[in-house]
């Protein structure tokens, strides 16, 4: 099988599976205080310090979360809801966010009076930084919280977050953003990038599913999505889940000590794949930034295919990749992203994502190269329809 | 796979008979909370999940088809326009022949399959003749009768042999959730199952007469022709009881006029049908009349008759008179035949 979908789940490390099975064979709640507690609390502590150490923040802002969902949730709503009540009722999003930021901003929306400034992008995905300026510009004093994505998902775009954290620190207004897709792929450092909050989600580096970390400065107020023990700095209830936690730890500091190499190694990759399906698909669109870009993602359109077509005739060939956008029941609806880079519903319709990561190899992409020109001729037929 | 039973088994037998098979679940609501809830429906999140669990279990791929912009137009608007023109369509029937069997039945060959495989209970053998299936209350060849031979070609129907309780029995057997969900019968799309409300929604009060055959008499109004359907009795609310005493039924509806034109029973008698743009699979086209039975509702029972295909229309003239027949719905020629009466052909009834 070719696995060309790192983008939505990478294989976990070796030695976080090790790491997670070793500490999921001892009892203990980090919450408890008798001594299979103290060996639980500890091992979460040491997690979290290594994973401020690699990402630059201190021990004290690293909060775990359930998800990179829950964090992007935990930042969107937490800061809004902490500073409405001093009047400011604005938030500001880049138009596209994944659907973890972007839904709880709809949400914010549509259920508590938030006001809502979507930055536009260009046609390459790059939220222009004259964009926030002029938002702050002209509604500095009534925003609560700022937010724009370090890398995009979908096509793979990076944003110039230093400048927009910069901006808004200057403004007083916390800014977040979603480095999901960022850490391990790009040098990714909590201070010095000036953002307030940051999302990490385990299983996009190695790590496992189902748990993540906000990066959340000291200072910033932030109001709790979930209540109970308070585990988390008041800020998150919930047990803390040791042996996730210590996995997702391997993993953030492996992918990020490993970071340069594994960009060098895997983009050269990628290339070779941009080249590839290039050669397949002559008429292929390259989309997003051919620069400024996660190493391992590729985002092609495919004119005259729908991208559901191509996706099913590649499965059929044992090749993974993703159309890359939301679903609601299975259907894939034209990508948010896509359509705020100005492409038609077509274009949108006709992206597929391949993403490259720690275990891709060579054979991959020749894989897909000798899968591609049938499958889009094919699709090609059906789309004519 | 609808997410019911039929499909479900319908893929697990195509898995078994050798078919390399992958599992397609149509969305055909634009936005899937509007269409009917709950486990009878045809297109809600709940079926598309009862669908690919059953599609993991069968252990084949599973994705779902976006088809609701062409079910929107094809099926849905023209159930409406065909109401609103005073006919009675059948839109399982529309669907069969604008979606199951042509746009997903072209995407699928386009894209390198053979064949579609569904669930219906009807035969369809390497005669390529289509049957009845065993369980003469289950058969849906009537809904299929409208399938052109390149269709039926490239279908596969495999559960005609069975009996729905088999087919719920082998579910079982097979570890199918399904197995026991129950039966979707009314209109997938009419989310609370009140047709008349639904097109209300849509076409609006249209307040007219109410008409007695015989005398030309007022006898009351309506709030809308495309309510009624020939042969219908209820809800008619008249205030001057037929001079008789009898019960009177809907006989004819009038869109120019907006008239609900109502009589006896025994004025519901037809023994002339006429149908137009026929199909015609059960062999080839007869030059003459043929002897044979025609079917000419869903559920209803076949009528012996004299069938005559000539210039683009299909005219049956019935041994013995039918009642509540509807333009709209199909014409369906059916030749006897111990191993199942096969499927000659079909048409729309025009009147
Ligand atoms: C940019 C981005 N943000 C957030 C998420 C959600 O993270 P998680 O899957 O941990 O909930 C993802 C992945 O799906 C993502 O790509």
């Amino acid at each position: 099988m070719a696995y060309l979908d790192h983008a939505a789940t990478t294989p976990m490390l070796a030695e976080a599976v090790e790491a997670y099975a070793a500490a999921a064979r001892e009892v203990g709640n980090a919450s408890s205080l008798h001594a299979p507690g103290r060996r639980a609390r500890r091992k979460v502590e040491e997690s979290r310090e290594r994973i401020a150490a690699v990402l630059g923040a201190r021990p004290s802002e690293v909060i775990f979360t359930g998800s990179g969902t829950e964090a992007d949730n935990l930042a969107v709503k937490g800061i809004f809801w902490a500073r409405r009540d001093t009047g400011r009722r604005r938030v500001v999003a880049s138009a596209v966010e994944h659907h973890a930021v972007l839904d709880s901003v709809h949400w914010l929306a549509a259920h508590e009076g938030a006001e809502v400034t979507w930055l536009p992008v260009d046609g390459l995905g790059r939220v222009p930084v004259d964009a926030m300026r002029e938002v702050l510009d002209e509604h500095g004093d009534e925003i609560a919280v700022a937010t724009v994505m370090w890398a995009n998902n979908e096509v793979g775009t990076l944003q110039h977050v230093s400048s927009f954290a910069g901006l808004a620190a200057g403004a007083g207004i916390p800014f977040h953003t979603d480095a999901v897709q960022a850490v391990g792929q790009v040098p990714v450092d909590f201070a010095a990038s000036g953002v307030a909050a940051l999302t990490v989600s385990g299983h996009k580096l190695g790590g496992p599913a189902g748990v993540g970390a906000l990066l959340l400065g000291r200072d910033i107020a932030c109001t709790p999505l979930l209540h109970g023990g308070g585990q988390e700095r008041d800020v998150r209830s919930g047990t803390l889940d040791a042996p996730g936690i210590v996995a997702f730890a391997v993993a953030v500091e492996a992918a990020v000590k490993s970071q340069q190499e594994y960009a060098a190694r895997v983009a050269a990759l990628r290339d070779e794949l941009v080249a590839r399906v290039r050669a397949a698909a002559p008429d292929a669109i390259y989309n997003g930034d051919p620069d400024d870009r996660l190493p391992g993602n590729a985002h092609f359109s495919f004119p005259g295919c729908e991208g559901d077509a191509l996706l099913l005739l590649l499965d059929a060939q044992d090749i993974a990749c993703s159309t890359g956008s939301a679903c609601s029941a299975g259907v894939a609806q034209p990508s948010h992203v896509l359509l705020a880079m100005g492409a038609d519903d077509d274009r949108a319709r006709s992206s597929l994502r391949f993403t490259l990561g720690h275990t891709s190899t060579l054979d991959d992409v020749e894989a897909l190269a000798a899968a591609l020109p049938g499958a889009v001729e094919r699709a090609r037929r059906a789309g004519r329809r | 796979m609808s997410g019911g039973v039929d499909s479900a088994v319908a893929a697990a037998r195509a898995v078994e008979a050798g078919h390399d098979v992958t599992g397609v679940h149509l969305a055909l609501a634009r936005n899937p909370q509007t269409y009917r809830s709950g486990a009878r429906g045809c297109c809600t999140l709940e079926d598309s999940r009862d669908a690919r669990r059953a599609a993991d279990v069968i252990g084949i791929p599973f994705y779902v088809w976006d088809m609701a912009d062409r079910f929107h137009e094809d099926v849905v608007d023209d159930f409406v326009a065909e109401y609103a023109a005073g006919r009675t369509p059948n839109p399982c029937l529309r669907c069969n022949e604008k979606i199951k069997f042509a746009a997903v039945l072209d995407r699928a060959v386009a894209l390198g399959f053979d064949a579609v495989v569904t669930g219906h209970h009807a035969r369809l053998g390497p005669d390529g003749l289509l049957r009845r299936s065993v369980d003469l209350g289950k058969d849906q060849s009537y809904v299929l009768a409208v399938l052109r031979r390149d269709q039926l070609d490239r279908s596969i129907f495999p559960l005609g042999d069975s009996t729905k309780a088999q087919v719920r029995a082998e579910a079982a057997e097979r570890g199918l959730a399904v197995a026991d969900k129950p039966d979707s019968h009314d209109i997938c799309f009419i989310a609370d199952g009140d047709t008349r409300k639904f097109l209300a929604d849509r076409l609006g009060e249209t307040p007219g007469d109410i008409v007695d055959a015989q005398t030309g008499a007022v006898l009351g109004t309506h709030q809308g022709a495309y309510a009624y359907t020939v042969g219908q009795r209820r809800g008619l609310a008249l205030q001057t009881p037929a001079p008789d005493g009898r019960p009177r039924y809907v006989l004819s509806i009038t869109p120019v006029t907006n008239t609900v034109t109502v009589g006896p029973a025994a004025a519901l008698d037809v023994s002339d049908v006429a149908g137009d743009r026929p199909v015609w699979t059960g062999g080839p086209e007869p030059a003459g009349p043929i002897e044979c039975e025609v079917q000419l509702r869903a559920h209803g029972d076949a009528v012996p008759a004299t069938v005559t295909l000539a210039n683009g229309r299909l005219h049956a003239e019935l041994h013995r008179p039918a009642r509540g027949i509807a333009a709209g719905q199909a014409v369906v020629a059916y030749r006897p035949d111990p191993a199942g009466d096969v499927v000659l052909g079909s048409a729309t009834i025009s009147s």
